[in-house]
Protein backbone atom coordinates (compact mmCIF):
# COMPACT_ATOMS: atom_id res chain seq x y z
CA UNK A 1 0.00 0.00 0.00
CA UNK A 2 2.85 2.56 0.86
CA UNK A 3 4.71 1.50 -2.43
CA UNK A 4 1.97 2.51 -4.17
CA UNK A 5 1.30 5.73 -2.73
CA UNK A 6 5.27 6.71 -2.93
CA UNK A 7 5.23 5.41 -6.31
CA UNK A 8 2.89 7.75 -7.01
CA UNK A 9 4.91 10.77 -5.12
CA UNK A 10 7.26 10.19 -7.17
CA UNK A 11 5.71 9.66 -10.44
CA UNK A 12 3.66 12.76 -10.06
CA UNK A 13 7.56 14.47 -9.35
CA UNK A 14 8.85 13.46 -12.64
CA UNK A 15 5.22 13.84 -14.52
CA UNK A 16 5.52 17.26 -13.70
CA UNK A 17 9.15 17.40 -14.94
CA UNK A 18 8.48 16.34 -18.23
CA UNK A 19 5.65 18.20 -18.82
CA UNK A 20 8.09 21.30 -18.16
CA UNK A 21 10.30 20.49 -20.69
CA UNK A 22 8.06 20.14 -24.51
CA UNK A 23 11.18 20.31 -26.57
CA UNK A 24 12.33 16.67 -24.66
CA UNK A 25 9.16 15.21 -25.51
CA UNK A 26 9.76 16.07 -29.06
CA UNK A 27 13.01 15.45 -29.38
CA UNK A 28 12.26 11.73 -27.69
CA UNK A 29 10.05 10.75 -30.84
CA UNK A 30 12.39 12.54 -33.61
CA UNK A 31 13.74 9.23 -34.99
CA UNK A 32 10.59 6.65 -34.97
CA UNK A 33 8.70 9.95 -36.71
CA UNK A 34 11.32 10.41 -38.96
CA UNK A 35 11.34 6.81 -40.26
CA UNK A 36 7.53 6.65 -40.53
CA UNK A 37 7.70 10.00 -42.43
CA UNK A 38 10.84 9.96 -44.89
CA UNK A 39 11.02 5.74 -44.47
CA UNK A 40 7.79 4.65 -44.90
CA UNK A 41 6.46 5.83 -47.99
CA UNK A 42 9.20 3.94 -49.70
CA UNK A 43 7.73 1.09 -49.09
CA UNK A 44 4.10 1.38 -50.06
CA UNK A 45 4.84 0.13 -53.58
CA UNK A 46 7.57 -2.14 -52.81
CA UNK A 47 5.76 -5.87 -52.22
CA UNK A 48 6.90 -7.08 -48.55
CA UNK A 49 5.93 -10.66 -48.75
CA UNK A 50 3.17 -10.14 -45.90
CA UNK A 51 -0.46 -9.58 -46.04
CA UNK A 52 -1.83 -6.03 -45.22
CA UNK A 53 -0.57 -2.42 -46.52
CA UNK A 54 3.44 -1.57 -45.90
CA UNK A 55 1.52 0.95 -43.17
CA UNK A 56 0.03 -2.20 -41.24
CA UNK A 57 3.84 -3.70 -41.60
CA UNK A 58 5.60 -0.37 -40.58
CA UNK A 59 3.78 1.33 -37.81
CA UNK A 60 3.99 -1.20 -35.42
CA UNK A 61 7.97 -1.60 -36.35
CA UNK A 62 8.28 2.05 -35.54
CA UNK A 63 6.13 2.03 -32.44
CA UNK A 64 8.52 -0.77 -31.11
CA UNK A 65 11.64 1.43 -32.34
CA UNK A 66 10.25 4.10 -29.97
CA UNK A 67 9.79 2.15 -26.87
CA UNK A 68 13.49 0.35 -27.55
CA UNK A 69 15.45 3.69 -28.07
CA UNK A 70 13.28 5.52 -25.55
CA UNK A 71 13.26 3.40 -23.34
CA UNK A 72 16.62 2.44 -23.04
CA UNK A 73 18.12 6.24 -23.26
CA UNK A 74 16.30 7.19 -19.86
CA UNK A 75 18.86 6.20 -18.01
CA UNK A 76 20.77 9.25 -19.07
CA UNK A 77 18.13 11.26 -17.26
CA UNK A 78 18.56 9.53 -14.04
CA UNK A 79 22.60 9.45 -14.46
CA UNK A 80 22.42 13.79 -14.47
CA UNK A 81 20.07 13.12 -11.58
CA UNK A 82 23.01 11.02 -9.72
CA UNK A 83 25.39 13.38 -10.24
CA UNK A 84 23.10 16.23 -9.24
CA UNK A 85 22.75 14.56 -5.86
CA UNK A 86 19.11 14.49 -6.49
CA UNK A 87 18.97 10.60 -5.59
CA UNK A 88 20.77 10.72 -2.91
CA UNK A 89 18.51 13.22 -1.49
CA UNK A 90 15.85 11.19 -2.39
CA UNK A 91 17.03 8.04 -0.82
CA UNK A 92 17.53 9.55 2.55
CA UNK A 93 13.86 9.01 3.19
CA UNK A 94 11.82 6.25 4.18
CA UNK A 95 10.54 5.57 0.19
CA UNK A 96 11.89 2.36 -0.56
CA UNK A 97 14.19 2.30 -3.64
CA UNK A 98 12.24 0.49 -5.39
CA UNK A 99 9.43 3.10 -5.64
CA UNK A 100 11.96 5.45 -6.76
CA UNK A 101 12.38 3.44 -9.97
CA UNK A 102 8.90 2.19 -10.42
CA UNK A 103 7.59 6.28 -10.49
CA UNK A 104 10.17 6.83 -12.87
CA UNK A 105 9.33 3.83 -15.11
CA UNK A 106 5.80 4.77 -14.75
CA UNK A 107 6.19 8.17 -16.17
CA UNK A 108 8.76 7.01 -19.08
CA UNK A 109 5.84 4.00 -19.98
CA UNK A 110 3.26 7.19 -19.97
CA UNK A 111 5.39 9.29 -22.00
CA UNK A 112 5.56 6.19 -24.34
CA UNK A 113 2.89 5.68 -24.76
CA UNK A 114 1.85 9.31 -25.57
CA UNK A 115 4.41 9.72 -28.01
CA UNK A 116 3.25 6.48 -30.01
CA UNK A 117 -0.36 7.87 -29.75
CA UNK A 118 0.99 10.83 -32.21
CA UNK A 119 2.91 8.04 -33.78
CA UNK A 120 -0.33 6.27 -34.87
CA UNK A 121 -2.30 9.12 -35.75
CA UNK A 122 0.34 10.22 -38.21
CA UNK A 123 0.47 6.87 -39.57
CA UNK A 124 -3.48 7.36 -39.62
CA UNK A 125 -2.78 10.56 -41.93
CA UNK A 126 0.14 8.62 -43.92
CA UNK A 127 -2.60 5.78 -44.73
CA UNK A 128 -2.53 3.75 -41.96
CA UNK A 129 -5.51 1.43 -41.93
CA UNK A 130 -5.92 -0.57 -38.88
CA UNK A 131 -8.78 -2.06 -36.04
CA UNK A 132 -9.03 0.35 -33.08
CA UNK A 133 -8.98 -3.20 -31.21
CA UNK A 134 -5.69 -3.59 -33.07
CA UNK A 135 -3.56 0.03 -32.46
CA UNK A 136 -5.21 -0.28 -28.80
CA UNK A 137 -3.28 -4.24 -28.18
CA UNK A 138 -0.55 -1.95 -29.85
CA UNK A 139 -0.32 0.26 -27.41
CA UNK A 140 -0.47 -1.58 -24.75
CA UNK A 141 2.68 -4.12 -25.50
CA UNK A 142 4.48 -0.44 -26.17
CA UNK A 143 3.70 0.31 -22.62
CA UNK A 144 5.06 -3.41 -21.43
CA UNK A 145 7.69 -3.41 -23.60
CA UNK A 146 8.70 0.38 -22.34
CA UNK A 147 8.43 -0.54 -18.83
CA UNK A 148 10.62 -3.32 -19.24
CA UNK A 149 13.49 -1.31 -21.36
CA UNK A 150 13.26 1.51 -18.61
CA UNK A 151 13.65 -0.58 -15.63
CA UNK A 152 16.49 -2.36 -17.08
CA UNK A 153 18.02 1.13 -18.15
CA UNK A 154 17.92 2.54 -15.05
CA UNK A 155 19.35 -0.65 -13.27
CA UNK A 156 22.72 0.13 -15.60
CA UNK A 157 22.72 4.01 -15.22
CA UNK A 158 22.98 2.99 -11.27
CA UNK A 159 26.10 1.16 -11.81
CA UNK A 160 28.34 3.65 -14.53
CA UNK A 161 29.40 7.06 -13.88
CA UNK A 162 29.61 8.79 -16.89
CA UNK A 163 26.98 9.83 -19.91
CA UNK A 164 29.36 8.41 -22.38
CA UNK A 165 29.73 5.08 -20.49
CA UNK A 166 25.99 4.74 -20.68
CA UNK A 167 25.69 5.69 -24.09
CA UNK A 168 28.50 2.99 -25.12
CA UNK A 169 27.07 0.31 -23.55
CA UNK A 170 23.50 1.24 -24.55
CA UNK A 171 24.48 1.68 -28.18
CA UNK A 172 26.60 -1.89 -28.27
CA UNK A 173 23.72 -3.64 -27.23
CA UNK A 174 20.59 -1.69 -28.43
CA UNK A 175 21.75 -1.18 -32.34
CA UNK A 176 22.18 -4.99 -33.18
CA UNK A 177 19.07 -6.00 -31.31
CA UNK A 178 17.12 -3.52 -33.37
CA UNK A 179 18.11 -4.55 -36.83
CA UNK A 180 17.71 -7.89 -35.87
CA UNK A 181 13.93 -7.25 -34.87
CA UNK A 182 12.56 -6.88 -37.70
CA UNK A 183 11.65 -3.07 -36.99
CA UNK A 184 11.69 -1.82 -40.70
CA UNK A 185 11.34 -4.11 -42.63
CA UNK A 186 9.51 -7.73 -42.15
CA UNK A 187 11.78 -10.84 -41.42
CA UNK A 188 10.26 -12.75 -43.95
CA UNK A 189 12.11 -11.48 -46.68
CA UNK A 190 15.39 -12.58 -44.76
CA UNK A 191 17.34 -15.33 -45.86
CA UNK A 192 17.47 -18.15 -43.72
CA UNK A 193 20.36 -17.56 -41.24
CA UNK A 194 18.91 -13.70 -40.33
CA UNK A 195 15.48 -14.89 -40.29
CA UNK A 196 16.85 -17.98 -37.52
CA UNK A 197 19.15 -15.33 -35.85
CA UNK A 198 16.31 -13.33 -35.34
CA UNK A 199 14.10 -16.03 -33.51
CA UNK A 200 16.40 -15.33 -30.40
CA UNK A 201 15.88 -11.82 -30.10
CA UNK A 202 12.42 -11.03 -27.98
CA UNK A 203 11.29 -7.78 -29.76
CA UNK A 204 10.97 -10.03 -32.76
CA UNK A 205 7.94 -11.29 -31.29
CA UNK A 206 6.34 -8.12 -30.35
CA UNK A 207 6.74 -6.62 -33.55
CA UNK A 208 5.10 -9.97 -35.25
CA UNK A 209 1.99 -9.65 -32.23
CA UNK A 210 1.28 -5.99 -32.90
CA UNK A 211 1.49 -6.59 -36.87
CA UNK A 212 -0.85 -9.65 -36.62
CA UNK A 213 -3.13 -7.37 -34.06
CA UNK A 214 -2.85 -4.36 -37.26
CA UNK A 215 -4.43 -6.85 -39.38
CA UNK A 216 -6.81 -7.83 -37.12
CA UNK A 217 -5.70 -11.46 -36.32
CA UNK A 218 -6.37 -11.64 -32.60
CA UNK A 219 -7.00 -15.50 -32.31
CA UNK A 220 -3.36 -15.81 -34.16
CA UNK A 221 -1.15 -17.96 -31.90
CA UNK A 222 1.32 -14.89 -32.87
CA UNK A 223 -0.18 -12.49 -30.46
CA UNK A 224 -0.66 -15.08 -27.55
CA UNK A 225 2.94 -15.86 -28.19
CA UNK A 226 4.53 -12.17 -28.41
CA UNK A 227 2.47 -11.39 -25.53
CA UNK A 228 3.78 -13.94 -23.18
CA UNK A 229 7.51 -13.47 -24.87
CA UNK A 230 6.49 -9.10 -24.10
CA UNK A 231 5.50 -10.48 -20.44
CA UNK A 232 8.09 -12.43 -19.50
CA UNK A 233 10.83 -10.43 -20.47
CA UNK A 234 9.08 -7.38 -18.78
CA UNK A 235 8.96 -9.56 -15.80
CA UNK A 236 12.82 -10.34 -16.33
CA UNK A 237 14.08 -6.69 -16.86
CA UNK A 238 12.25 -4.84 -13.94
CA UNK A 239 13.27 -8.02 -11.71
CA UNK A 240 16.96 -7.14 -12.66
CA UNK A 241 16.38 -3.62 -12.80
CA UNK A 242 15.56 -3.76 -9.37
CA UNK A 243 17.85 -5.62 -8.24
CA UNK A 244 20.58 -3.55 -9.76
CA UNK A 245 18.73 -0.44 -8.78
CA UNK A 246 18.73 -1.41 -4.92
CA UNK A 247 22.44 -2.72 -4.92
CA UNK A 248 23.63 0.46 -5.93
CA UNK A 249 26.35 2.14 -4.08
CA UNK A 250 27.71 5.02 -4.92
CA UNK B 1 34.42 14.16 36.77
CA UNK B 2 31.91 15.68 34.43
CA UNK B 3 28.23 14.35 34.19
CA UNK B 4 27.75 11.90 31.72
CA UNK B 5 24.89 13.56 29.27
CA UNK B 6 21.15 12.15 30.05
CA UNK B 7 20.07 11.59 27.01
CA UNK B 8 21.94 8.10 24.50
CA UNK B 9 24.01 9.88 22.01
CA UNK B 10 22.98 11.25 19.10
CA UNK B 11 25.80 9.10 16.71
CA UNK B 12 27.58 5.92 18.34
CA UNK B 13 29.95 3.81 15.75
CA UNK B 14 32.13 0.92 16.93
CA UNK B 15 35.04 -0.46 14.51
CA UNK B 16 33.04 1.05 11.32
CA UNK B 17 34.62 -0.27 8.42
CA UNK B 18 34.27 -0.44 4.52
CA UNK B 19 36.36 -1.93 2.18
CA UNK B 20 36.12 -1.64 -1.53
CA UNK B 21 36.27 -4.78 -3.79
CA UNK B 22 37.98 -3.41 -7.07
CA UNK B 23 39.36 -5.34 -9.54
CA UNK B 24 43.05 -3.59 -9.04
CA UNK B 25 42.52 -5.52 -5.36
CA UNK B 26 40.68 -4.31 -2.08
CA UNK B 27 40.67 -0.46 -0.84
CA UNK B 28 40.32 -0.30 2.96
CA UNK B 29 38.90 3.21 2.82
CA UNK B 30 37.10 3.16 6.39
CA UNK B 31 39.32 0.70 8.91
CA UNK B 32 37.64 0.85 12.02
CA UNK B 33 36.28 4.38 13.20
CA UNK B 34 34.92 4.30 16.83
CA UNK B 35 32.82 7.56 17.25
CA UNK B 36 30.30 8.83 19.90
CA UNK B 37 28.39 12.59 19.10
CA UNK B 38 26.02 13.83 21.77
CA UNK B 39 22.85 14.93 21.39
CA UNK B 40 22.69 18.88 20.43
CA UNK B 41 26.69 18.96 19.34
CA UNK B 42 27.87 20.34 16.27
CA UNK B 43 31.02 17.75 15.16
CA UNK B 44 33.22 18.82 12.45
CA UNK B 45 34.85 16.20 10.73
CA UNK B 46 38.08 16.89 8.71
CA UNK B 47 40.46 14.92 6.70
CA UNK B 48 42.64 14.97 3.74
CA UNK B 49 41.61 14.04 0.39
CA UNK B 50 41.11 10.84 0.61
CA UNK B 51 40.68 10.16 4.01
CA UNK B 52 37.41 8.20 4.07
CA UNK B 53 35.14 11.45 5.34
CA UNK B 54 32.74 10.98 2.25
CA UNK B 55 32.69 7.35 3.02
CA UNK B 56 31.94 7.54 6.51
CA UNK B 57 29.68 10.04 5.65
CA UNK B 58 27.66 8.10 3.35
CA UNK B 59 27.71 4.84 5.27
CA UNK B 60 26.20 7.10 8.38
CA UNK B 61 23.39 8.70 5.93
CA UNK B 62 22.56 5.02 4.67
CA UNK B 63 23.49 4.98 1.25
CA UNK B 64 26.20 2.63 1.90
CA UNK B 65 26.64 -0.37 3.77
CA UNK B 66 29.49 -0.52 6.20
CA UNK B 67 31.76 -3.66 5.59
CA UNK B 68 31.88 -4.13 9.13
CA UNK B 69 31.72 -2.59 12.89
CA UNK B 70 28.20 -1.00 14.25
CA UNK B 71 26.68 2.09 14.72
CA UNK B 72 23.20 3.76 15.99
CA UNK B 73 22.36 6.98 14.39
CA UNK B 74 19.18 8.88 15.57
CA UNK B 75 18.44 5.83 18.02
CA UNK B 76 18.12 3.34 15.20
CA UNK B 77 20.64 0.31 14.96
CA UNK B 78 22.35 1.53 11.39
CA UNK B 79 22.96 -2.17 9.62
CA UNK B 80 19.43 -3.54 10.89
CA UNK B 81 17.05 -0.53 11.03
CA UNK B 82 18.24 1.69 8.28
CA UNK B 83 14.93 2.47 7.32
CA UNK B 84 14.43 4.22 11.35
CA UNK B 85 17.63 6.16 10.85
CA UNK B 86 16.48 7.34 7.08
CA UNK B 87 13.28 8.83 8.76
CA UNK B 88 15.28 10.57 11.44
CA UNK B 89 18.13 12.19 9.88
CA UNK B 90 18.96 14.92 7.31
CA UNK B 91 21.08 14.95 4.89
CA UNK B 92 22.51 17.94 2.64
CA UNK B 93 24.61 16.67 -0.26
CA UNK B 94 27.19 18.72 -1.43
CA UNK B 95 26.22 19.23 -4.97
CA UNK B 96 22.80 20.60 -5.18
CA UNK B 97 19.89 17.85 -5.46
CA UNK B 98 17.85 20.56 -6.97
CA UNK B 99 16.00 20.76 -10.61
CA UNK B 100 16.54 24.46 -12.30
CA UNK B 101 13.03 24.43 -13.68
CA UNK B 102 11.35 23.36 -10.73
CA UNK B 103 9.87 26.01 -8.08
CA UNK B 104 11.28 25.73 -4.79
CA UNK B 105 7.94 25.61 -3.21
CA UNK B 106 7.41 22.11 -5.21
CA UNK B 107 10.86 20.71 -4.17
CA UNK B 108 10.10 21.09 -0.88
CA UNK B 109 6.51 19.64 -0.91
CA UNK B 110 8.02 16.85 -2.81
CA UNK B 111 10.61 16.62 -0.09
CA UNK B 112 8.11 16.19 2.75
CA UNK B 113 5.86 13.67 0.63
CA UNK B 114 8.29 11.68 0.02
CA UNK B 115 9.03 11.65 4.02
CA UNK B 116 5.17 10.03 4.01
CA UNK B 117 4.00 13.71 5.08
CA UNK B 118 0.02 13.99 4.10
CA UNK B 119 0.21 16.46 1.06
CA UNK B 120 -1.47 19.77 3.47
CA UNK B 121 0.87 18.93 5.89
CA UNK B 122 4.17 19.14 3.40
CA UNK B 123 2.68 22.06 2.35
CA UNK B 124 2.35 23.61 5.81
CA UNK B 125 5.91 22.44 6.83
CA UNK B 126 7.54 23.92 2.96
CA UNK B 127 5.95 27.36 4.41
CA UNK B 128 7.00 27.03 7.45
CA UNK B 129 10.65 26.29 7.07
CA UNK B 130 10.68 29.01 4.27
CA UNK B 131 9.56 31.27 6.87
CA UNK B 132 12.43 29.69 9.50
CA UNK B 133 14.89 30.08 5.96
CA UNK B 134 14.28 33.59 5.14
CA UNK B 135 12.94 32.09 1.98
CA UNK B 136 9.32 33.19 1.64
CA UNK B 137 10.06 35.11 -1.77
CA UNK B 138 11.17 32.67 -3.45
CA UNK B 139 8.66 30.10 -2.58
CA UNK B 140 7.32 30.43 -6.60
CA UNK B 141 10.39 31.15 -8.10
CA UNK B 142 12.30 28.25 -10.38
CA UNK B 143 15.41 26.95 -8.34
CA UNK B 144 17.53 27.68 -11.15
CA UNK B 145 16.85 31.09 -10.72
CA UNK B 146 18.33 31.26 -7.06
CA UNK B 147 21.51 32.65 -6.44
CA UNK B 148 24.36 30.05 -5.01
CA UNK B 149 23.53 31.15 -1.50
CA UNK B 150 19.88 30.57 -1.78
CA UNK B 151 19.83 27.81 -3.34
CA UNK B 152 22.09 26.61 -0.63
CA UNK B 153 19.21 27.54 1.60
CA UNK B 154 16.75 25.14 -0.31
CA UNK B 155 18.88 22.41 0.07
CA UNK B 156 19.29 23.09 3.48
CA UNK B 157 15.84 23.29 4.09
CA UNK B 158 15.44 19.75 2.15
CA UNK B 159 17.06 18.00 4.61
CA UNK B 160 15.29 19.76 7.57
CA UNK B 161 11.71 18.63 6.28
CA UNK B 162 11.37 16.13 8.65
CA UNK B 163 12.70 17.92 11.52
CA UNK B 164 15.38 15.29 11.79
CA UNK B 165 17.06 14.51 15.02
CA UNK B 166 20.71 14.46 12.81
CA UNK B 167 21.63 16.75 10.23
CA UNK B 168 24.47 15.65 8.31
CA UNK B 169 25.83 18.44 6.23
CA UNK B 170 28.80 17.69 3.52
CA UNK B 171 31.11 20.47 2.51
CA UNK B 172 28.09 22.74 3.36
CA UNK B 173 29.58 26.30 2.22
CA UNK B 174 31.55 24.84 -0.56
CA UNK B 175 31.30 27.52 -3.67
CA UNK B 176 29.71 30.54 -1.85
CA UNK B 177 30.73 34.07 -1.43
CA UNK B 178 32.16 35.31 2.40
CA UNK B 179 28.79 36.57 2.33
CA UNK B 180 27.03 33.94 2.09
CA UNK B 181 28.93 32.03 4.17
CA UNK B 182 29.00 33.90 7.43
CA UNK B 183 24.71 33.99 6.93
CA UNK B 184 24.57 30.04 6.78
CA UNK B 185 27.29 29.31 9.75
CA UNK B 186 24.43 31.34 12.04
CA UNK B 187 21.76 29.27 9.91
CA UNK B 188 23.83 26.34 11.20
CA UNK B 189 23.84 27.88 14.72
CA UNK B 190 20.27 28.80 14.55
CA UNK B 191 18.96 25.23 13.81
CA UNK B 192 20.74 23.95 16.63
CA UNK B 193 20.02 25.98 19.05
CA UNK B 194 16.80 26.20 18.18
CA UNK B 195 15.49 22.56 17.84
CA UNK B 196 18.42 21.03 19.52
CA UNK B 197 19.31 19.51 16.29
CA UNK B 198 22.98 17.19 16.43
CA UNK B 199 24.85 18.96 13.25
CA UNK B 200 27.23 16.44 11.73
CA UNK B 201 29.28 18.24 9.60
CA UNK B 202 32.12 17.65 6.91
CA UNK B 203 34.56 20.61 5.68
CA UNK B 204 37.94 21.73 3.92
CA UNK B 205 37.07 25.00 5.66
CA UNK B 206 39.00 24.68 8.65
CA UNK B 207 38.47 28.29 9.75
CA UNK B 208 34.67 27.31 9.27
CA UNK B 209 35.32 24.20 11.42
CA UNK B 210 37.04 26.41 14.13
CA UNK B 211 34.17 28.67 13.70
CA UNK B 212 31.05 25.94 14.78
CA UNK B 213 32.21 22.92 15.70
CA UNK B 214 31.84 22.10 19.24
CA UNK B 215 34.34 19.38 19.01
CA UNK B 216 36.48 18.08 15.98
CA UNK B 217 37.46 14.45 14.39
CA UNK B 218 40.48 14.21 12.16
CA UNK B 219 40.65 11.36 9.64
CA UNK B 220 42.94 10.24 7.52
CA UNK B 221 43.80 6.82 6.03
CA UNK B 222 40.58 5.43 6.78
CA UNK B 223 40.81 6.35 10.92
CA UNK B 224 40.50 8.79 13.54
CA UNK B 225 43.88 10.52 14.21
CA UNK B 226 42.68 13.59 16.27
CA UNK B 227 39.65 14.59 18.00
CA UNK B 228 38.68 17.38 20.88
CA UNK B 229 37.11 21.19 20.52
CA UNK B 230 39.80 23.50 18.42
CA UNK B 231 41.42 24.88 21.42
CA UNK B 232 42.11 21.40 22.48
CA UNK B 233 43.59 20.42 19.04
CA UNK B 234 45.44 23.56 18.76
CA UNK B 235 47.02 23.27 22.58
CA UNK B 236 48.05 19.61 21.97
CA UNK B 237 49.09 19.91 18.34
CA UNK B 238 50.25 23.12 17.60
CA UNK B 239 51.50 23.73 20.85
CA UNK B 240 49.24 26.81 21.50
CA UNK B 241 45.62 27.31 22.21
CA UNK B 242 45.95 30.50 19.84
CA UNK B 243 47.73 29.06 17.09
CA UNK B 244 45.87 27.95 14.13
CA UNK B 245 43.16 25.22 13.15
CA UNK B 246 45.39 25.05 10.26
CA UNK B 247 48.45 24.66 12.38
CA UNK B 248 47.10 22.01 14.03
CA UNK B 249 45.79 20.38 11.37
CA UNK B 250 49.60 20.28 9.63
CA UNK B 251 50.64 19.14 12.90
CA UNK B 252 48.29 15.58 13.02
CA UNK B 253 48.32 15.07 9.51
CA UNK B 254 51.51 15.88 8.48
CA UNK B 255 49.83 17.93 5.48
CA UNK B 256 47.10 20.37 4.50
CA UNK B 257 43.49 20.04 4.08
CA UNK B 258 43.39 21.34 1.02
CA UNK B 259 45.30 23.60 -1.62
CA UNK B 260 44.57 26.96 -1.51
CA UNK B 261 41.10 25.93 -2.69
CA UNK B 262 39.15 23.14 -1.48
CA UNK B 263 38.91 20.65 -4.09
CA UNK B 264 35.48 19.33 -4.89
CA UNK B 265 35.01 15.45 -4.41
Amino acid sequence: MTLLADTGVVFGRYLRATLRSKTNLFFGMLQPLLFLALFGPLLTKLSLGVSGSSWQTLVPGVLVQLALLGGSYVGLGLLMDRNLGVIDRMRVTPVSPLALLLGRVLRDVVQLVAQSVLLVLLGLAFGLRAPLAGILLGLLFVAVLSAALAALSYGLAMHVRTSPEFAAIANTAGMPLMLLSGLLLPMSLAPGWLDGASRAVPFRYTVDAVRQAYLGHYADGTLALGAAVTLAMAALCLTAGARLFRRAER
Amino acid sequence: MPTPPLHPPAIRTRGLTRTFQLPAGPVHAVRGIDLTVDRGEILGFLGPNGAGKTTTLRMLTTLLPPSGGEATVAGHDLRGDSAGVRRRIGYVAQSGGLDPACAVREELVTQGRLHRLPKAEARERAEELARDLGLTALLDRPTGALSGGQRRRVEIALGLINRPEVVFLDEPTTGLDPGSRAELWDLVRRIRAEHGTTVFLTTHYLDEADALADRIVVVDAGVIVAEGTPADLKARHAGDPTASLQDAFLAITGRSATADEPLAI
